[in-house]
């Protein structure tokens, strides 16, 4: 196996305050058809401010290759394969990317009355439709702008479902696989967390939700397929259990890309559910958002969803704000209406069929990742995987080597690093995440690369502790960073 | 399939490699009589030239501020974006890209994200500022939360003049923590919160006053004076700029002692987009960093002593601190923050006081037309870039007669604001044209005079 990473000219660019030329100027403002106002004479001048300390100021010229040169430091899903798991990176389609700047889209201000963005709120109906049919749920809010946001959005429903019967519930119960944001949402929606550990195998059995289930809880929050790539099968029966306690159950739909068109979460005793549309549904990550949650409920739930609500009478859309029992809003306006149009576009380019075949694909990459290194890398439960799989650091322990230089050695053989230390479960876990997006080569360079990486590992374990080489820079010091926070420029 | 690349043989390939002999065989865990049967109730693949169609067909269903005089702001503004800002921000290295854990390939992200920061701090006036929240309405909804973290109290006092659907956000934010929201009165004169409201409303418990400004009806508030009043009482105040251009004219809220500043960034190089993706920025000063929500970037070295930037302070989120976290936020919205970024150093410091200029002068413009036509202005104080009219009679008519003549008239305060029945909220950006406010000027005099006539 040959390492991937190559030569590659790569320029330094300063800050762009240090770029800085005092009177240079990039894009000017457009002229003054009206004539220039008198400042000073109508605003008080102790509310009118002075110099804009250290702003930059630079030609578009500049610009251009200040952002191009950082833009090159950078990885991303068209630059190689990205198997972070749990963040579902697959391809980001072009055509969604054009849609969302159509200006039908991209120019339309929130506020304008409803006969000027019929189509925009028809293909928000249409939007929710689409995941109410794919999760099995009865209502879709499109609202919520992230995962954990979506993930508040549940949690407050639920918590109003029980206040407005008079017998508010005071805990979530949420297993010891899940991702960070479940308690924290639980908590900002006013919750104890109540954890419960996860079998031998690796999921939830029905005897330890009952140790734990009893009339203060108010739902059960998993992730179905859990970060550990399993399905969580006992799922029907212990939701039928916390039913029977007068319980919702929650679902992170952050693994959402394992189950479309195979298996709906609503017939599987889900009352909620959180859609990432910047996962599953093919929306790019941006360098950490904009994203998406909508979520989905069931129908006694529904009276509870955020304000507005899209409804459509005939040919015609409206939004409806009067609705008594709604939690309120999460966000001002609508949702993250342009993410909402490349799912969209995604879902409509995919069809049912496609979705379907993306799910399984997905099932079948992530399996074959799993069979390949089987051996080479230690698997905590070896059980047939969904979407992901994860492996640990075990067998390479013993050099003295551990998953932070597999991942960083990783990189020099022109990988993004898989998820790192997550499921908490898992010591020194590597969480892997193909998507339905990659090849069979691509993957079996994936492979071949780690296979050389464990070989490394064994004959010349300082190669690893060295990685990355081929970066800009080597190994960050993260430690300092918080010692010694250096959190803006200032001018020195 | 699109975006998938297998062939049937890679398909075949792969599950003998897994010792499948179908696909059915890995899905043994799922029960079998629970599976989806058929085919989910979706339209059918489309091609990419099929799609294009489609969208193209849907989205001129809508009407752009492009088509009609647009004259709506409240939140969501209108502005000119250069062309090098979408072009910078296609660069699918920073798009694809995932929130930067790995420093070593993100540099390109997470040096952006620390200008950014710095950009927010330079505009405000306060030390530091995270790497973004969703949007203005939750980064005051976070704000409020961190003022409670900080000062240990519950009360919070909202301006009645803060945007309402940002007042909504707070409430749905703060049920779980037993809320303790009250609402200080606006001054009906002069359109800003009311000082002695405030007074009333303060008292030893309160941790914040969140206090919009330009405020929701465009007038400037008196942050200074609030700012005493507010730490008299040991309690944090909070500023909302929902317009971050008014920031190349007006004094930035760190001069005026405000102690955490947030708002909305969408005005610098995002599109209006129907309402999102949106830009919440959070500044605060340097004794509350670790109070803060969301990611930080911080400047450090690499192990030759390179300078270099990575993710920082992490032990205050959620995926380190779980429900102890300062905020449950994870995803959040870089690359607007990258778009804003780009227009801020297109701009430039004579930039975008020209910029705030010509905002300015645009609303005064149109203030002086209307008042020409004998449309009252609601309140006294002075405004930024728009400003509240006062008609005599309801203004849904109105603006319904208005629209009839391409004109979006601006917004109707009484969905709000039951008890300001005539009032409507005015915006002009560099977007309108003289030329368009005359015509809607004259169209807004045409629909009135008649009815006075009568």
């Amino acid at each position: 196996m040959t390492v991937n990473g190559t030569k590659g000219l790569l320029l330094e660019e300063p800050l762009i305050f240090e770029r800085s030329s005092p009177g240079r100027a990039g894009v000017e403002p457009a002229s003054f058809d009206v004539p220039e106002a008198d400042v000073e004479g109508i605003i008080p001048k102790d509310m009118l401010r002075d110099k804009i300390d250290g702003f930059p100021e630079v030609s578009e010229i500049d610009i251009a290759r200040h952002y191009t040169r950082l833009s090159q430091w950078n990885f991303g899903v068209d630059s190689g394969f990205y198997p972070l798991g749990s963040c579902t990176m697959k391809y980001n389609p072009k055509i969604n990317e054009e849609a969302a700047r159509f200006a039908g889209f991209s120019m339309l201000h929130p506020y304008e009355p409803e006969e000027l963005t019929q189509g925009a709120l028809q293909l928000m109906h249409e939007l929710e439709g689409y995941l109410a049919e794919i999760s099995g749920m009865d209502a879709v809010t499109l609202q919520p702008s992230a995962g954990a946001h979506g993930e508040l959005c549940g949690l407050l429903m639920i918590s109003a479902y029980f206040k407005d019967r008079g017998r508010p519930r005071t805990k979530i119960i949420i297993p010891d696989t899940a991702h960070g944001t479940n308690p924290a949402s639980s908590h900002l929606a006013g919750f104890k967390v109540v954890p419960v550990k996860s079998e031998g195998k690796g999921v939830l059995s029905l005897e330890a939700i009952k140790e734990v289930m009893d009339e203060e809880v108010a739902a059960l929050m998993l992730t179905n397929p859990n970060t550990l790539g399993l399905f969580e099968r006992n799922i029907k029966e212990i939701s039928d259990f916390v039913h029977k306690k007068g319980g919702f159950v929650y679902c992170d739909g952050a693994n959402l890309n394992a189950l479309m068109g195979i298996i709906k979460l609503g017939e599987l005793g889900v009352d909620v559910i959180q859609f990432n549309l910047h996962k599953t549904f093919s929306t790019p990550h941006g360098g950490g958002g904009p994203g998406s949650g909508p979520v989905g409920v069931k129908k006694a739930l529904e009276p509870y969803l955020p304000v507005p609500r899209i409804k459509k009478v005939r040919a015609k859309y409206s939004l409806v704000f009067n609705r008594p029992k709604s939690i309120g809003r999460l966000k001002a306006f609508y949702g993250n209406f342009g993410i909402m149009v490349r799912a969209y576009s995604f879902i409509r380019r995919m069809g049912a069929e496609g979705l379907k075949k993306a799910s399984e694909t997905a099932i079948l990459n992530a399996n074959y990742i799993k069979e390949r290194l089987r051996g080479t890398f230690h698997l905590p439960y070896d059980e047939p995987c969904m979407h992901e799989c994860v492996f640990s650091d075990k067998y390479q322990l013993g050099s003295g080597i551990s998953t932070m230089d597999i991942a960083k050695r990783l990189i020099d053989y022109g990988f993004h690093p898989p998820t790192v230390y997550f499921p908490l479960v898992v010591h020194g876990a590597i969480m892997i995440e193909p998507t339905e997006t990659e090849s069979l080569e691509t993957l079996d360079k994936f492979i071949e690369a780690m296979k050389a990486i464990a070989e490394e590992a064994k004959t010349s374990p300082q190669l690893l502790k060295d990685a990355p080489t081929k970066t800009k820079v080597q190994r960050v010091d993260e430690t300092r960073a918080a010692r010694e926070p250096v959190l803006r420029w200032r001018k020195g | 399939m699109p975006y998938i690349p297998h062939t049937d043989n890679d398909a075949k390939y792969i599950l003998k490699a897994v010792g499948a002999g179908s696909i059915d065989e890995l899905l043994s865990a799922l029960p079998a009589a629970l599976r989806v049967k058929g085919r989910l109730d979706l339209p059918g693949s489309l091609s990419e030239q099929e799609l294009k169609v489609l969208l193209k067909d849907l989205s001129s269903r809508n009407v752009t501020v492009g088509e009609y005089s647009s004259f709506l702001g409240a939140g969501a503004y209108n502005h000119y974006i250069p062309s090098i800002v979408d072009s910078l921000i296609s660069r699918s290295e920073f798009y694809t890209s995932y929130t930067p854990y790995q420093p070593e390939i993100s540099q390109g992200t997470l040096q952006a994200i620390f200008e950014y920061q710095t950009l927010v701090c330079q505009l405000t006036s306060m030390d530091v500022a995270n790497a973004s929240l969703y949007d203005g309405a939750s980064a005051v909804a976070e704000a409020v939360l961190m003022a409670r973290r900080i000062t240990g109290k519950d009360g919070i006092i909202l301006s009645a003049a803060l945007h309402p659907e940002y007042r909504e956000t707070v409430k749905t934010y703060l049920v779980g923590a037993g809320n303790h929201i009250s609402e200080a009165l606006y001054c009906t004169d002069a359109g800003t919160t009311l000082p002695e409201a405030l007074e009333r409303s303060l008292s030893d418990d309160t941790a914040c006053v969140v206090v919009q400004h330009p405020n929701f009806f465009g007038s400037l508030e008196d942050l200074g004076s609030l700012s005493e009043a507010v730490h008299r009482k040991k309690a944090l105040l909070i500023a909302v700029i929902t317009e971050p251009v008014s920031l190349g004219l007006l004094k930035p809220p760190g001069a005026l002692g405000c102690d955490i500043v947030v708002g909305e960034n969408q005005s610098f190089g995002n599109p209006l987009s129907y309402g999102g993706p949106y830009l919440g920025f959070l500044a605060t000063k340097t004794e509350f960093v670790r109070q803060m929500p969301g990611r930080l970037v911080g400047q450090t070295v690499d192990k030759n002593g390179n300078r270099a930037f990575c993710l920082t302070f992490s032990t205050r989120e959620q995926h380190i601190r779980r429900e102890r976290a300062t905020s449950n936020i994870c995803t959040n919205h870089g690359l607007c923050a990258l778009a804003a970024s780009i227009h801020m150093a297109s701009l430039g410091e004579a930039g975008l006081r020209k910029l705030a200029r010509l905002n300015f002068s645009k609303a005064e413009y149109l203030k002086e037309k209307l008042k020409g036509i004998g449309v009252p202005l609601a309140f006294k104080t002075q405004t930024f870039n728009e400003f509240t009219i006062r008609l005599d009679k309801d203004p849904e008519p109105v603006l319904k007669a208005l629209l009839k003549k391409k004109i979006i008239g601006g917004l109707a305060l009484n969905r709000f604001y039951p008890e300001l029945k005539g009032h409507i909220l005015i915006t002009a950006t560099e977007m309108n044209s003289k030329k368009e406010m005359d015509a809607f000027t004259d169209a807004l005099s045409g629909i009135l005079v008649p009815a006075v006539a009568k």
